[in-house]
């Protein structure tokens, strides 16, 4: 026992880098949250505004609106899509036991913003009223849901995904869901044109509290639910009998780890449209950061799911200011080049 | 205790495992052995769970079929032939997650333990798809090992089944691990290893299962069950089997007729 104590000193722990990263990023997301915040086209302070508070005075109209009813819903919004995004990546990719696996590269996010689409042209034509508003997030999540079934049944078979039937399905599935897709929107009215076309940009720009109370307890459920799947995919990174036999209830962790990721996937797409390659770059820094456990990489991966996002959108509010960039194209175009690189890196290892 | 009774395995229409029964006694070392197709991994993989069977396995007097994944992993641990690992984990990482929620003591000293039990201390800290096929073997024996720690828990023992363990390794880590294998049956666990060796079998079993087109043809101790005849037969090639004058130990020669 006196060897085995030398030892345990002159072991490096990841886990305490990981939780160590815990603090680390919500310091990050505090940071951009301020940011997201303060930040804007309108020339209101946050920090006047503060000011005012602070000693007690009204806020004027032009304040109220910019902050309480555009900034804070939107910073709501980054905070809840940016994080499911992240985890709804960092859960398929320990699913598919692929690195490479992401909602939008897969197919996953154009199933959901089908089911947007279907809601809005089909919606007003469908005895599914008592739905209200909730029909867009749910349509979106069985959109979601759909594709992440086949997905699953094409590129798995006994427990193995093969890359690249996984990634080739995918084109195929965002494919089918493009070409469907323009079906619905062939056949939409003026109004419904301009309300799918915003699905196909991927914004916060539409956030408001109305979308962030439907849409954010889905979320919110599902990254809890998230947060339980952590040994199970540490598990399944062994292989489907090796993790059975370490005690995993294995059809039970792969049945919630997709419903999770559509649920996610599915709200996130509701309210902000496709937002791509948050799923694949943030867990993919995060595993070089603090090691693949999926128990600390997705509490990681929503945090700075979040803080990315908040960011990205930062940005796309300033860089054509008093104007803004659709967020899908800051992040495709900070993301892209990350996910080819993942791809040199990881040619030796994964067999395509 | 491991009992099963009339295991059979169908894949498709054809029946490779026919109605396949033992009662294996724990504080053993007991081998499955037959050539390549007999149904030998067949018969693990039904035990182990891998594969849909017809018939029964009970654990310590449990039917399997209604125990819980996490209830059977609390008492028997199942060592793979192949592994492949999806993300870059620490070979410390790998061994960590054999930890059971009933692991007794601390499970990262019980984890550093079991890797230096297969002689990998120094190599906490490497990453897994680093190493040689080899020494990922060995470090998922660890693995195992730490699932099942202690071969008795509460008077009920534990159960360490392996597919073919020693079939990356050189002959000095193939003595290691069948030491390991067989300490933990002296300290009173059960061991079920399919081998491929017949001498290594030899030297280590206290009880062979001969498995032959689908069927147990024979079961006992290594010189009841070892037979020329039945060897040359099963295999499809002449042997001969002697012991060792020396402490009396069986072994074979392949290709040679009976003088």
């Amino acid at each position: 026992m006196v060897a085995l104590s030398t030892d345990s000193s002159a072991l490096r722990d990841r886990r305490q880098t990981a939780r160590a990263a815990h603090i680390w990023l919500i310091g990050l997301l505090l940071i951009s949250s301020v940011a997201s915040l303060a930040i804007g086209a309108s020339g209101t302070s946050l920090w006047a505004a503060l000011d005012k508070l602070a000693q007690g005075q009204e806020l004027d109209l032009m304040e109220r609106v910019v902050l309480w009813d555009i900034r804070l819903p939107r910073l709501v919004t980054g905070i809840v899509v940016g994080a499911s995004l992240a985890v709804s990546g960092a859960v398929m990719q320990g699913l598919f036991r692929n690195p490479l696996a992401d909602p939008g590269i897969v197919g996953v996010t154009s199933g959901a913003t089908l089911g947007a689409i279907i809601a809005i042209v089909l919606g007003p034509l469908l005895p599914l009223a008592f739905l209200g508003t909730a029909m867009l997030p749910v349509f979106a999540f069985v959109g979601a849901w759909v594709s992440m079934v086949l997905l699953y049944r094409v590129a798995t078979r006994a427990g193995r995904t093969s890359v690249a039937t996984m990634l080739l399905a995918g084109i195929a599935l965002a494919a089918l869901g493009g070409a469907l897709s323009g079906l619905m929107i062939y056949s939409a009215d003026d109004d419904q044109l301009r309300d799918v076309t915003f699905w196909g940009l991927g914004s916060l720009a539409g956030a408001t509290w109305a979308k962030v109370l439907i849409a954010g307890p889905i979320i919110l459920g599902a990254l809890l639910v998230s947060m339980t799947l952590g040994r199970g995919l540490n598990g399944l990174a062994l292989g489907e009998a090796a993790a059975n036999h370490i005690g995993i209830a294995v059809q039970r962790t792969k049945t919630i780890a997709i419903l999770s990721v559509a649920a996610g996937v599915g709200a996130a797409v509701a309210i902000s449209g496709g937002i791509g390659f948050i799923g694949i770059v943030v867990p993919h820094l995060l595993r070089l950061a603090t090691g693949p456990d999926h128990r600390m990489l997705i509490v990681n991966s929503a945090l700075l799911g979040a803080s990315l996002l908040l960011l990205a959108d930062v940005i796309s509010r300033v860089v054509i200011a008093p104007a803004e960039l659709p967020i899908g194209i800051v992040t495709a175009i900070l993301g892209a080049p990350v996910f080819i690189w993942i791809l040199i890196r990881s040619r030796g290892v994964v067999d395509l | 205790m491991l009992a099963f009774e009339d295991i059979s395995v169908r894949y498709g229409r054809k029946t490779v495992l026919k109605a396949a029964s033992a009662t294996l006694q724990s504080g053993q070392v007991i081998a499955i052995v037959g050539p390549n197709g007999s149904g030998k991994t067949t018969l693990l993989r039904a035990i182990s769970g891998d594969t849909r069977y017809d018939g029964t396995v009970a654990l310590n007097g449990q039917d399997l079929s209604v125990l819980k994944p996490w209830q059977i992993a609390e008492e028997r641990a199942v060592l793979p032939q192949i592994s492949t690992l999806a993300f870059p984990f620490q070979v410390i990482e790998i061994v960590r997650l054999g930890a059971q929620a009933s692991t007794t003591g601390h499970q990262d000293v019980i984890a550093q333990a079991a890797l230096a039990r297969v002689g990998l201390s120094g190599y906490a800290n490497r990453f897994y798809q680093e190493l040689s096929g080899g020494e990922q073997q060995r470090v998922q024996l660890a693995r195992v090992l730490c699932q099942v720690w202690q071969p008795v828990v509460n008077g009920r023992p534990r159960w360490l089944l392996m597919d073919e363990p020693v079939s990356s390794l050189d002959i000095g880590h193939q003595l290691e691990v069948m030491q390991i294998a067989r300490d933990f049956a002296d300290q009173g666990g059960g061991v079920l290893a399919v081998m491929h060796d017949l001498n290594l079998t030899a030297g280590i079993a206290d009880r062979v299962l001969l498995v032959h087109a689908g069927q147990i043809i024979a079961d006992g101790t290594v010189d009841s069950v070892l037979t020329d005849d039945r060897l040359s037969n099963a295999y499809g090639c002449p042997i001969r089997t002697r012991s060792v004058p020396a402490n009396g130990r069986w072994f074979l020669l392949p290709g040679t007729n009976a003088a």
